[in-house]
């Protein structure tokens, strides 16, 4: 390979589990060592709760995660800090909007247009919001070669549309959806759009001012960074109109018998103490991502999804679940005759590690025609030999079932 | 740790690929309950026809992975002409066995065609896809009794 990657020596799980063929970055990326540190260097050093903190520790230790805040905002291309509300993730960070702004914005006989391919945290919180104030869900279909239809969505979107909420890049498909197009169709009616970037932030840039989106939300841990932590963009205007979600401490302005007013964006929408530790990691993580490049993680991803998707391809009865021409690392599948479940514990034997199921798609799976799929995903640390596993992997459950 | 060749004994592979009692009850006095694993989508139906005490007949359909599909399909096997009270000590036993909970005893009195599941317990993952289809069929006795 022309592109290789040289950067699994920096990620320990493979040194502590020799043979491992990790392929369900897609579920939860590995950790490189740095990130592993600095939650260790902070708890061993610089641990003590933000804000209010009179002592140069919390001072410090507050510093650390505004630092982190900025770190993420300038990595997604937020204009400002202030517009990066951290959360415990992806799905949290989409209850928020859909709840704060959804619960006040949303009217009966508004639509709400979800696409076929959403991931079921892209799906439910949206589907409870439209039962709840009497509002439409509306949903974009999906063409047989996983991309979303375009003239579909352009006839859904209409003058009731409140919001489209639209997968950047499909956690079972592994297709890149046109999501600045998608948000220019929905801004000419003055709907808003939120990007669940869950998938995409790890698999090359993602920057909010490109995509023009209103919200944008990611999970810390599948781009290197801990569990705990996700983040919400959102533009400051829509932020600042939005009432709080949860309350209680650290989100307040004052409270007194009479009533309460709200902190400034973003800690209104911080209540309790946040995931500092995890916040400063996520900031190590993306020093990490930055470290290697975009062009250099696309390009790497990119040979191993055509090595993969030519490897596959020619074993008798694979089919291959999503063809866009715009995809990422991310590849579905089935094997004749051999449940994905099945399909998956023989290729455990092998150190093989993919995710078997329904992958929190039920409505994609149907459009399909499969109950489950196989997914294999790869990532920066993923090889050419990690390839070739996984093809054997398949020609022995192959033969095991035969 | 169990080899996947030991899961997947030839017994499995047959009944997988050849479900026996596959299909559905249509007469009125039979009854069904439905089961599914949410976690893995997993689907079965189970139907039963009771003559008295006695199971005369017991259908399944659904889908599922291997191990479930094979378990559903021995498991009308072993319940066929059997008493309610033996299908329920056959469920207990059988449950103590793929959750590698079984004494001596419970397993010595598993028909040998079910014993192909005990390498399942070494599966903690999978123990729901060889239960599935016996937790559905308890559900149809409890259903109409």
């Amino acid at each position: 390979m022309t592109s290789h990657l040289a950067v699994r020596d920096q990620f320990p799980i493979f040194a502590a589990n020799p043979g491992l063929v990790y392929l369900d970055s897609a579920a939860t990326s590995q950790k490189p060592q740095q990130v592993i540190d600095r939650l260790s260097r902070f708890y061993a050093e610089e641990n003590s709760n933000i804000h209010r903190g009179v002592y140069r520790l919390s001072a410090e230790a507050t510093a650390r995660y505004d630092e982190a805040r900025a770190s993420v905002a300038r990595f997604i291309g937020a204009a400002r800090p202030a517009e990066v509300i951290f959360t415990r993730g992806t799905t949290e960070s989409i209850n928020l909007v859909a709840q704060a702004w959804g619960r006040v914005s949303v009217k009966p006989g508004d639509e709400i247009l979800v696409t076929e391919m959403e991931h079921h945290s892209n799906w439910v919180p949206w589907q409870v919001l439209a039962q709840a104030t009497g509002a439409t869900l509306q949903v974009a279909p999906v063409t047989d070669s996983g991309e979303l239809d375009l003239d579909a969505i352009a006839g859904l979107i209409n003058s009731h549309t409140r919001i489209v909420a639209v997968t950047h890049l499909s956690n079972v498909l592994g297709t890149i959806n046109p999501v600045r197009h998608i948000a220019d169709l929905a801004h000419a009616v003055g709907a808003l759009v939120l990007v669940d970037g869950a998938q995409s932030v790890a698999h090359g840039a993602v920057d909010v001012a490109a995509l023009d989106c209103d919200f944008l939300a990611f999970s810390g841990h599948k781009l290197f960074g801990p569990t705990g932590i996700g983040v919400l963009f959102g533009r400051r205007a829509l932020l600042e109109q939005m009432p709080p979600w949860q309350v209680g401490g650290g989100m307040i302005g004052a409270v007194s018998i009479d009533g309460t007013t709200w902190a400034d964006v973003p800690m209104k929408f911080e209540a309790g103490t946040p995931p500092i530790a995890e916040a400063i990691g996520l900031a190590e993580a993306i020093t990490f991502v930055e470290s290697l490049g975009t062009e250099a993680i696309v390009a790497h991803e990119a040979e191993l999804l055509a090595l993969a998707t030519d490897r596959l391809a020619a074993i008798p009865g694979v089919r291959l679940i999503g063809t866009a021409a715009h995809r990422a690392s991310v590849i579905s599948f089935t094997l004749e005759g051999v449940h994905p479940h099945d399909l998956g514990t023989v290729l455990d034997e092998g150190g093989v590690a993919i995710r078997a199921g329904h992958h929190c798609a039920q409505p994609l799976m149907r459009r399909f025609g499969v109950p489950a799929t196989a997914r294999a995903s790869f990532s920066v640390y993923n090889t050419p030999e990690d390839v070739e596993a996984l093809g054997r992997g398949i020609e022995r459950a192959r033969a095991l079932f035969a | 740790m169990s080899s996947v060749s030991e899961l997947y004994q030839s017994v499995i592979l047959d009944h997988n690929k050849t479900p026996r009692n596959y299909g559905h009850l249509d007469s009125e006095s039979a009854r069904h309950a439905k089961g599914h694993n949410p976690l893995c989508g997993d689907q079965v139906t189970v139907w039963l026809e009771l003559e008295g005490d006695v199971v005369k007949e017991v259908r399944f359909e659904g889908q599922g992975c291997a191990i479930s599909r094979a378990s559903a399909s021995l498991m009308t096997v072993a319940v066929k002409g059997k008493t309610v009270a033996e299908v329920e000590r056959l469920f207990s036993d059988f449950h103590g066995l793929v959750t590698g909970e079984a004494s001596p005893e419970m397993e010595a009195a598993l028909p040998a065609r079910l014993k192909v599941f005990a390498n399942v317990a070494q599966f903690p993952v999978r123990v729901k896809c060889a239960s599935l289809a016996w937790h559905t069929m308890k559900k149809a006795l409890d259903e109409t009794a």
